[in-house]
């Protein structure tokens, strides 16, 4: 134990901003972190055993206790449970005579949800030990069935199982035509630092994460920083349920990403760059590393790029299951090695980011965006889009559709467009920009793509008339409750007592003032609360209470008081303890009048 | 001429690097508090010092202070706001006033009367928490932790030392000690610490220590928290 734990540190130069990295290979070794672990790694890296201790209980793919040697989750999103999850997942529970949630008492595997895993397009999905799963079904789970009892080793499983398609279905300005290797590093260094910076400022191109902030102004601000240590971060952290598009970004098209990040190296001034990778793309680690040493080998990485005194380098750190860490604050601080807690601002990270030192954070696209800017000039994007959105956006779109995948569209476009190419019909409505973003109901699909109406990272979840909408709530209210860090008092209460709140009613148990308190709880939530996470938290009940205020009310029932818990199920022990179980030792709910 | 901002319509002056907090209380401005202590880093994770900064919200105690800042401090919605994260707090963990040592000197439970909360409105989680009573000094009440982070704060920047931390995530945060068996007895803890003594509440209690000072005698049976705030920060 000692002698591998001291390996991994040193493979990881004992640095503590690496800690996550430590902990991951630690734990694929032993399926936890065990106290001597802990012991170890706190020792080696000269950390307090509390931050590793409070490390892996804040990341969902860390655990104290020992998971099973197959550590099996199914994907969470709305759109797995659209293509039958909960079936699927209790079909495997029997298949593999394991209890959800636990660890099968021969600890060989163990089955639970996840947070949806980017695969939206190809669900119901999964993980295995972290590698992605995709187009579940009960053949496909015979098969892993099989697998798992003999005990061969995942690398050994047929490739099949986790083949994962990028299902491009419609390209535009820039999945249409990628630069080429080394062209817009090329074409930076033929117009030159302050010509390259205009030309991204003509382009209009502003953050693709969905807050919008314009990217020259990132850029510039992050360049004109007094301290001259300075670092580039690409956020492929993608958590909004129902996005998916940097994953196909970075299967196809990662040569363009990192390349969008070296101009911007040259353009701030950063010698060192990260892509922060959520965990549940561990399947394109491997690869996103040898594309890195592809770049080295061609003098695009490194030393002397080009020969032009740029010296740059891009390292991958993987996320370990936490959509908060998509928030950029929170996103530098597991950079770090530590929670993803949101830091409080400002400063921004502009100024004061990883190590506290100037870093530009962005979006994949928004490389991806940066680098043919800077090989076409910026009117060629600017001349697309509207007023305030300039270019295209790419799309992930999923749930009720005969073709979810990837669309690029221009700014402007209408989402009754979107929702023709896709073949959507008999549409009831369209979550756009994932939990945190907006409901639109099939009235309003004139509505169009832009950051002055219908502004989204890129999550496009289509539901038909025969969903219930409340399914769909319920579900993202669960999800931010479970993805709160816990910072701050409105969102880690508040979005539990959303999520209870709304069980109460959804679940049948409302009464008259249950939906006004419901409202007002999350008024008090989006308005108090640290970050994007809280602040949107309560948005997929407050727009769909604003459109469909009669589901709601529907739900409650014809009394004047309901309580929230369930009365005779509480009365069970006494009901033990005093060995009686007839009529009289039950209690009904309420009195139904 | 000094740089202001305003508070409520009252002009205050603050100096560069201060927050809204700093010139505030420097100014005899109360701002309902409870991860604050102008002695340490501001946290701004209680988030009662929410205050609307020209138009928008921002935390008091890590808002920085700029030249024309308008300041809204005192507002029903803003008091209303309070209150209910206040209820948060109390309904989170298990607070049982009368029976807690700390009743009349907690700043929980005197934020709470100065807010006028009667009741704590939302469901109470009924949260499962061990005490660790081993220390033969110190007691940790789990029930009665809020998360102000004051403790991991004073040990680190005060003490040298770093005997808590916050660990979990969401509803399952939790305050965890720095020892191998994770009990505070095998921790680095003294009884001087400012750790040990720096709680708003009754989470970290001094043994036999309890009911001196007799209920009806306690700081805040006599003054809101507002007075006793202001007497102990403003310098």
């Amino acid at each position: 134990m000692q002698s591998f734990i001291q390996s991994v540190i040193n493979k990881y130069e004992v640095s503590p901003v690496r800690l996550l990295h430590i902990l991951r290979e630690v734990q694929a070794e032993s399926q936890h972190i065990s106290p001597e672990a802990i012991e170890l790694i706190a020792s080696g890296l000269n950390i307090p055993r509390t931050q590793i201790i409070s490390v892996v209980e804040f990341y969902n793919f860390l655990h104290l206790t020992p998971r099973g040697k197959y550590d099996i989750l199914i994907s969470d999103s709305i759109t797995d449970h659209m293509l039958g999850k909960q079936n699927l997942m209790n079909y495997f529970a029997s298949q593999l005579n394991v209890t959800i949630g636990e660890i099968r008492p021969d600890g060989l595997v163990n089955l639970d949800s996840t947070s949806c895993t980017g695969m939206c397009d190809q669900g119901p999905a999964g993980l295995v030990n972290g590698y992605a799963l995709t187009h579940l079904d009960r053949p496909r789970i015979d098969a892993i069935t099989q697998q798992i009892e003999q005990e061969i080793p995942i690398e050994q499983w047929p490739a099949e199982f986790f083949a994962v398609a990028d299902n491009i279905y419609k390209a535009g300005l820039l999945l249409q035509s990628p630069v080429e290797k080394g062209e817009a590093l090329k074409a930076r260094y033929q117009r030159g630092l302050t010509e390259t910076l205009s030309e991204i400022d003509i382009s209009g191109l502003r953050g693709r994460g969905g807050a919008g902030f314009k990217t020259a102004m990132k850029w510039r601000f992050c360049s004109e920083e007094t301290e001259t240590e300075r670092y580039v971060v690409c956020n492929a952290d993608e958590g909004e349920p129902g996005t998916f598009k940097d994953r196909v970004l970075l299967n196809s098209y990662a040569q363009q990403v990192f390349e969008g990040m070296t101009v911007c190296a040259s353009i701030i001034g950063a010698e060192q760059g990260f892509l922060y990778l959520r965990g549940e793309y561990l399947h394109l680690y491997e690869k996103l590393q040898n594309i890195l040493v592809e770049r080295r080998e061609a003098g695009l990485l490194g030393a002397n790029i080009l020969g032009q005194d740029l010296n740059f380098d891009i390292e991958i750190r993987l996320g370990l299951g936490a959509y908060i860490c998509g928030e950029e604050s929170a996103l530098i601080e597991s950079l770090e090695g530590k929670r993803g807690i949101p830091r409080n601002r400002p400063p921004y990270p502009v100024s004061q980011g990883y190590l506290n030192k100037p870093t530009v954070v962005n979006n994949v696209e928004t490389f991806m965006a940066a680098a043919k800017i800077t090989v076409t000039g910026g009117q060629w994007f600017a001349d697309v889009g509207t007023k305030q959105s300039d270019g295209t956006k790419i799309l992930s779109i999923s749930g009720d559709c005969a073709k979810p995948g990837i669309y690029e569209y221009p700014f402007g476009t209408s989402i009754a467009q979107v929702l023709h190419d896709c073949g959507a019909y008999d549409v009831f409505g369209v979550q756009v920009g994932g939990p945190s973003g907006t409901f639109i109901s099939a009235q309003e699909l004139d509505r169009v793509l832009a950051f002055e109406d219908l502004a989204t990272g890129g999550s496009f979840i289509i539901f038909d008339q025969s969903r219930n909408i409340l399914d769909m709530v319920k579900n993202f209210t669960h999800f931010f409750a479970h993805e709160s860090c816990g910072f701050c008092t409105p969102c880690r209460v508040g979005t539990s007592l959303l999520k209870k709140q709304l069980d109460k009613i959804v679940d049948g148990h409302g009464s008259a003032g249950d939906v006004a308190a419901l409202e007002e709880l999350c008024q008090l939530v989006n308005n108090n609360s640290h970050c994007g996470l809280g602040q949107t938290a309560a948005n997929p009940i407050l727009s769909t209470l604003q459109r469909y205020p009669e589901l709601y009310e529907k739900k409650l029932k014809q009394i004047s008081y309901e309580p929230g818990f369930d009365l005779d199920a509480s009365l069970a022990t006494a009901r033990r303890l005093a060995n009686r179980n007839d009529a009289g030792a039950h209690l009904a709910q309420v009195e139904e009048d | 001429m000094s740089k202001t901002i305003t508070i409520d319509g009252q002009e205050i002056p603050f100096q560069d690097g201060q927050t809204i907090m700093d010139a505030a209380i420097e100014a005899n401005v109360y701002i309902p508090h409870l991860c604050h202590n102008p002695d340490y880093t501001p946290h701004g994770s209680c988030k009662l010092c929410t205050v609307k900064v020209n138009g928008r919200n921002c935390s008091a105690c890590t808002f920085p202070a700029s030249e024309g800042q308008d300041i809204i401090n005192k507002s029903n919605d803003l008091e209303k706001d309070r209150k209910r994260i206040t209820q948060m707090l109390f309904v989170e963990g298990n607070h049982f006033c009368p029976s807690c040592e700390k009743t009349g000197n907690c700043q929980l439970q005197a934020v709470a009367y100065h807010l006028d909360m009667h009741d704590n409105h939302f469901p109470h989680f009924f949260a499962k928490r061990e005490m660790d009573a081993s220390h033969p000094d110190i007691l940790i009440d789990h029930d009665r932790c809020i998360f102000c982070n004051l403790c991991v704060r004073a040990s680190r920047e005060k003490d040298g030392k770093d005997v808590f931390a916050i660990s979990g995530r969401g509803i399952n945060k939790r305050l965890i000690v720095n020892s191998k068996s994770g009990q505070l007895k095998d921790s680095d803890i003294e009884l001087n610490d400012y750790a040990a003594h720096i709680c708003p509440t009754g989470a970290i209690l001094i043994k036999r220590t309890g009911y001196q000072v007799p209920i009806g005698q306690r700081i805040y049976d006599h003054q809101q928290i507002d007075e006793v705030a202001l007497a102990k920060e403003h310098k």
